[in-house]
């Protein structure tokens, strides 16, 4: 009979006389013991609930149709919130401040504001810039580096904050805006003339001469944007041909490819996303990275 | 009491003249150590996806996005639905003396509706068909579908109590019970949404705003709280006194933890949405009962861990003993930590965090899984007649190999968690944030590999425990050392 059986909850396996009996139920061979809850776990479980009912009553708490009971601490997270955020910029205020009626240059003449503005200007190109740019400005293929001296927009920090604060090819009405013609989709030129372009483009992009028909159809078609010697002009936002630094790739098949059909790259407007403050502290960043000028 | 009962392995036949119908659980048997594997297939892969992000293979089907569900949906509800419906209808007849209610027919629709809603679901996600709800991803047909195989499944096990032949309901079918009914309500209440059009997949949930996160979190807590916690006590209530072969330490206990428990968990979702458009009044109710919630989940703890006095020298002889009672200690730790991390000052800290998905691992691989391993190992030679399994030395490989594996998981996600979220609050001396969200993701890289590595062992282990079985069911013996067992005459520890 189960409800006979004895068992020592402490030591041996073995039945013995006097351990706790069984429930006196069994199922499939299973039987219980009753012995009593732990104290401990029975504390526990009671300071758990007289804390909770307490918390209950000093925070927010229990609702009612169109408010609820705030509790006696009065405590509010959307208060928390902007406290928290009211104190990291108070901390910034002292900086950005004075920074407000300079321009990027004069912040840069001034040591201290211009430590602060490379510390600042780095955080929110990490937060808004670096997707595109990369970290450190870096770039990628279709989003132009920062690091290096070739400016498709200009490069000096009143032409750094114009862009950022416009941006390219965009609904701003201020932002810069160029195209370049699809010479090979809409039939500009055919496609052994843009042969011969991509060969020529090849060549002074390494210094060399280039062949003589090649540089015909260059004058004629792209010097205008491109310059003469294809050292790109910023007027147009046209990128210099004759180096190595390459938007879209820099070999032939690449170089045939934006010919006949050029992609263009959109950079967002900037104005009412960062303050005039975080615009002047990035460019300062940016201008810093290795081309300013 | 005068019924004779059964207990050795194989004993299929109950005090009436119907015998329990075994052969459905069988197939609930292998379908769980096949979606297991899968399971933690599809969760090694896209922990690699996270740490190398090549990985997604630039294809729709293989995103992060589209295989985290699979994941999610394969350990959950394929790999645990099938353990949690499969012993239940093992131990509820055993426990009832009862063979199932409907008989093999009615068994048969749950298990094979069941299985098609675990197909229709990861396909759902491979294409890209989610209602974008956590752990609630299927789409309304597929919703609509589970909730006529859960009904039915509801009526195998109900019917199956009120046919029984013993006088009481055994703890484990409180369980049980709970799981079954409250998975009913959460999965209606949170899937309720209205169909674009009657051939098309798309739906909208009925909830809005703040009210459908609110809805979506009463949900996921209490998927956890009654499919993870609830339904897998039950398998602990039956299996750890099975296996040790000692009483239950105390019934007053368990029916105090039970309705405590029943009571506590379903008001502690809010915690899932602290700091967030949320009322600040149902964040603290969230919180409160979290963390009242913490005794209560312990006392299945100590009801488990307890029923080992006397039996401790076990340990030694047999892994499948220590997988269960290793899956209750999991269990504890993590359900320690779950109330730590509702308290808003720590939550600050942890959500959106690594931590978090740490401690969901914590449950999921320590507990839930291990206490599946344990149910599945017990339950292969009963179900197939064998004397034992193929290998005992393997159980214990991969008891080793999967503990490894969870330590290393839980470590380095407390680690990377607890280091994103001091990154991610922290101020230089001007007031500027000191690093960008992407210096964080940089900073994880390490720790995700890590991660990785630790799911490669615990697949492994998921495989050795496959081959295992097939051997045990081919009817295969392993010449082996057998575990000693403990000296003739000496107390136990």
């Amino acid at each position: 009979m189960a409800d006979e059986t004895h068992y020592d909850t402490h030591g041996e396996s073995k039945p013995s006389a006097d351990s706790p009996k069984t429930m006196g139920h069994e199922w499939d061979g299973i039987a219980e013991f009753n012995n009593p809850l732990p104290r401990w776990w029975v504390i526990v479980f009671m300071v758990c609930i007289a804390w909770a009912l307490v918390f209950a009553v000093v925070m927010p708490s229990f609702p009612a149709a169109h408010r609820y009971f705030g509790g006696l601490l009065g405590y509010s997270s959307r208060a928390d919130l902007r406290a928290n955020l009211g104190e990291t910029a108070n901390a910034r205020s002292q900086w950005l401040e004075p920074m407000k009626s300079l321009s990027a240059p004069a912040i840069v003449a001034n040591p201290e504001l211009l430590q602060v503005a490379m510390r600042g200007g780095e955080v929110i190109f990490k937060e808004n810039c670096a997707a595109c740019h990369g970290i450190g400005g870096t770039g990628s293929k279709g989003y132009p580096a920062l690091v290096d001296d070739e400016w498709m927009w200009g490069g000096t920090l009143p032409e750094i904050v114009q862009t950022i604060t416009h941006g390219v090819r965009n609904e701003d009405p201020n932002s810069h805006n160029s195209m370049m013609p699809a010479f090979g989709r809409d039939g500009l030129l055919d496609r052994a003339q843009i042969a011969t372009l991509a060969d020529y483009i090849v060549a002074i992009s390494s210094g060399q001469p280039g062949k003589p028909e090649g540089h015909t159809l260059f004058e004629a078609n792209c010097a205008v944007c491109h310059g003469p010697k294809g050292e790109g002009t910023k007027e147009n936002g046209a990128p210099a041909l004759n180096n190595q630094i390459w938007l879209y790739g820099g070999d032939r098949n690449d170089i045939i490819t934006q010919i006949n059909s050029p992609r263009h790259g959109v950079m967002p407007t900037w104005q009412g996303r960062l303050t005039d403050v975080d615009i002047k502290q990035v460019a300062i960043y940016v201008h810093s990275l290795g081309g300013g000028k | 009491m005068t019924a004779v009962v059964q207990n050795s392995p194989g004993a299929a036949i109950n005090a009436g003249a119907e015998p329990y119908l075994e052969e459905i659980i069988k197939k609930f048997t292998v379908a769980a150590v096949i979606w297991g594997l899968v399971g933690f297939l599809a969760g090694v892969y896209i922990a690699f996806e996270l740490a190398f992000p090549a990985l997604n293979l630039d294809l729709p089907w293989t995103t992060f996005g589209r295989l985290r569900p699979l994941h999610t949906s394969a350990v959950i509800f394929a790999f645990g639905g099938n353990v949690l419906i499969g012993t239940s209808f093992f131990v509820v007849q055993r426990t009832c003396r009862a063979s199932l209610f409907g008989g093999e027919p009615l068994a048969r629709f749950v298990f094979w509706g069941y299985q098609l809603f675990i197909v229709m679901a990861a396909l759902g996600y491979v294409l890209g068909f989610s209602q974008g709800k956590e752990y609630a991803e299927p789409e309304w047909f597929v919703d609509i579908w589970l909730t006529i195989v859960w009904v039915a499944y509801l009526a195998v096990f109900l019917g199956t109590i009120l046919k029984r032949s013993e006088p009481h309901i055994y703890v484990a079918n409180w369980f049980y019970l709970a799981f079954i009914v409250t998975i009913a309500l959460l999965h209606i209440g949170n899937n309720l949404a209205l169909p674009v059009s009657f051939f098309g997949a798309k739906s909208y949930s009925a909830y809005t705003g703040v009210q459908d996160a609110m809805t979506q979190w009463w949900y996921g807590h209490n998927a956890v709280g009654f499919f993870l916690t609830a339904g897998f006590l039950g398998l602990m209530y039956y299996f750890v006194p099975k296996r040790a072969e000692r009483p239950v330490y105390s019934y007053r206990l368990s029916i105090v933890h039970f309705w405590a428990l029943i009571f506590l968990y379903i008001w502690a979702g809010p915690h899932h949405l602290h700091y967030t458009a949320l009322p600040d009044w149902a964040q603290t109710l969230g919180m409160a009962f979290s963390v009242m919630l913490w005794m209560p989940s312990w006392g299945g703890m100590i009801n488990g861990i307890m029923t080992l006095s006397g039996a401790w020298d076990k340990l030694r002889t047999d892994p499948v003993l220590r997988f269960l009672v290793t899956s209750v200690a999991f269990y504890g730790m993590s359900t320690f930590e779950g109330p730590l991390m509702s308290i808003k000052a720590v939550n600050s800290l942890s959500h959106y965090t690594d931590w978090t998905i740490g401690h969901v691992h914590s449950g999921a691989l320590g507990w839930v899984a291990f206490i599946s391993f344990g149910a599945l190992y017990h339950l292969v030679p009963i179900l197939w007649k064998r004397s034992g399994l193929y290998s005992m030395r393997l159980v214990s490989y991969h008891f080793w190999i999967a503990t490894i594996g969870i330590v290393l998981y839980i470590t380095s996600m407390w680690i990377s968690g607890i280091m994103q979220g001091l990154m991610w609050r922290a101020y230089d001396s001007w007031g500027f944030l000191q690093y960008s969200f992407v210096e964080s993701v940089e900073a994880m890289h390490p720790y995700y590999i890590v991660r990785g590595l630790g799911g490669v062992l615990f697949l492994t282990g998921g495989f050795i425990m496959a081959y295992n079985m097939y051997r045990t069911v081919r009817g295969d013996v392993r010449v082996e050392q057998p575990f000693e067992s403990a000296p003739q005459g000496a107390p136990a520890e």
